[in-house]
């Protein structure tokens, strides 16, 4: 590909690609769920989440909270889990990211796992702490291998995505 | 650091208000989740309209992908399976034989357990089974244990009805579209199951524990009447579980519960059947029918001679009677009855 678009079709789909890869990889990640894997324990992290968290402190300025409201939608609908969870916990989180940017003065790949870390576990609790609440009465021991597979997962996830990133801003 | 006194994204009136209206969407989306869930919490049922739609909706891309899954069910597998049973898998295939051949035999003592029955007049009050249906998927990201099935409301499943494989239970449906339904597997944390032990009978409640096993408690207090091995089949009270269906064996005692495995492994089964409610009268209440007549309570004591009802005359006729609850009037082994 020529570093020069050639003629207006090819800078607007350079366009859409730059505003619409954060948000389609993150629905693709999404419908990760639907993979016909049958489970017997809860193992592999919220990939959708996971992705969803990666965006935002990769890119802060993409994205307001609202996104996060009309993705946990779309994860609730998805995965079958009661309508409200997804859109309550990621919007928390979005919003708690936003805090944090306002205090912290920069941030480092570390610091970013940190951060990504705290909503992942944050992320994992409520999700139990809601099925607690449906009458799904399950030890807590349970889902500590989940959620210490997705802040391992994270490191993972950040390469995905910044890859995703460079071609997304590629000219 | 302290967040700095002045948040303006820029001097453009437009940016200002635009970041604004962003919280305030965001934080009226938080007040809008937080009542849908709720509502999720206290009518689980809620929505069902919208969650079957979804579930319609994403269920074929799961079932498309459902012939290439063999693949991923044996990663995801031999992934859950390595901490526990990695090396046993040829000792486990080996025992998978033998288990077949008894099933085999299992299979033909039921048919004619199914024949002799027939001939007492002790026939059943609903015919067998719904549908056929494949296991495309399940909640794996989430610590419910949820499985998607490839059959809705118009191969006639409905909410409540249970579901089981050849091996055993797996379940039961909660949601319902019309081409896919939910099933709660009996390994989540809030499905209740009553069992009883094959061995001498004993009564339990299988509880799932969320991680594969199952979790069963007695009402009896002391010694723990459960060894390794025993198996568990279902007992039939409550109305929603025909009796006899295996549910579980048990691997393992802590202190006054058994832990147990369930027989029926969703993962590895093909096809599940979807049953009709044992009795239909125990799903009734959430299909808002007239409200039932109260049935005798057990060991009421028997009407005189000459004074019996002319519908509890035939077996047939018995069956019509809408009071008509065999696991009601005939106590199960190991249900309690009190003295009369």
């Amino acid at each position: 590909m020529s570093r020069i678009a050639g003629s207006s079709t090819e800078v607007a789909i350079r366009d859409l690609r730059r505003r619409f890869v954060p948000f389609f990889s993150t629905v693709i990640a999404i419908a990760l769920a639907l993979l016909p894997v049958v489970a017997s324990a809860p193992l592999v992290p919220d990939l959708g989440f996971l992705a969803l968290v990666t965006w935002r402190l990769l890119r802060p300025e993409i994205w307001s909270a609202q996104v996060a409201l009309g993705l946990g939608l779309l994860n609730d609908l998805v995965t079958g889990n009661p309508l409200g969870q997804s859109m309550l916990l990621w919007t928390g989180a979005f919003l708690a990211f936003d805090l944090i940017d306002s205090r912290l003065g920069f941030r480092d790949y570390l610091m970013d796992w940190l951060i990504g870390a705290g909503a992942i576990i944050f992320h994992t609790v409520g999700a139990w702490y809601i099925a607690l609440l449906m009458g799904s009465d399950v030890r807590f021991a349970i889902i500590l291998p989940q959620m210490g597979l997705g802040v391992l997962a994270y490191p993972v996830m950040a390469r995905i995505v910044l890859a995703l990133d460079r071609w997304r801003l590629m000219r | 650091m302290a967040p700095p006194s002045n948040r303006r994204p820029g001097f453009s009136r437009r940016a200002q208000y635009g970041l604004f209206l962003g919280y305030v969407v965001a934080v009226a989306g938080l007040v809008v989740a937080l009542l849908l869930l709720a509502i999720a919490i206290m009518d689980p049922r809620g929505f069902a309209a919208i969650k079957g739609g979804a579930l319609d909706a994403t269920t074929p891309v799961t079932s498309g992908g459902r012939s290439v899954a063999r693949f991923f069910g044996g990663i995801g597998g031999a992934v859950g399976d390595y901490f526990r049973a990695g090396s046993q898998n040829a000792r486990l295939r080996e025992e998978l034989e033998a288990v077949r051949r008894e099933l085999n035999r299992v299979k033909a003592a039921e048919a004619e357990n199914r024949r002799l029955t027939r001939l007492l007049g002790l026939a059943r009050e609903t015919p067998d089974e719904v549908t056929l249906a494949r296991i495309v998927g399940s909640s794996f990201e989430s610590p419910r244990r949820l499985a998607t099935l490839s059959a809705g409301s118009s191969a006639g499943v409905a909410v409540g009805q249970p579901v089981r494989s050849p091996e055993g239970l797996i379940g039961r449906v909660i949601e319902v579209g019309r081409w896919a339904a939910r099933v709660l597997l009996v390994t989540d944390g809030s499905s209740n199951v009553p069992v009883r032990m094959i061995r001498d009978g004993t009564p339990a409640i299988a509880v799932g524990r969320g991680d594969g096993t199952i979790e069963l408690r007695t009402l009896e207090v002391g010694e723990n009447p459960f060894r390794r091995g025993d198996i568990l089949v279902t007992s039939g009270i409550g109305g929603i579980f025909p009796p006899n269906v295996p549910v579980a064996a048990v691997i393992r005692l802590e202190g006054d519960t058994a832990i147990a495995r369930p027989i029926a492994d969703p993962a590895r089964i093909d096809f599940a059947i979807v049953q009709h409610a044992f009795q239909p009268a125990a799903n009734a209440e959430l299909e808002a029918a007239p409200p039932q007549p109260i049935a005798p309570p057990i060991g009421a004591p028997p009407p005189a001679p000459g004074q019996a009802a002319p519908a509890a005359a035939t077996p047939a006729a018995r069956q019509r009677d809408p009071r008509y609850q065999p696991a009601l009037q005939q106590p199960q082994p190991g249900a309690t009855v009190p003295p009369r």
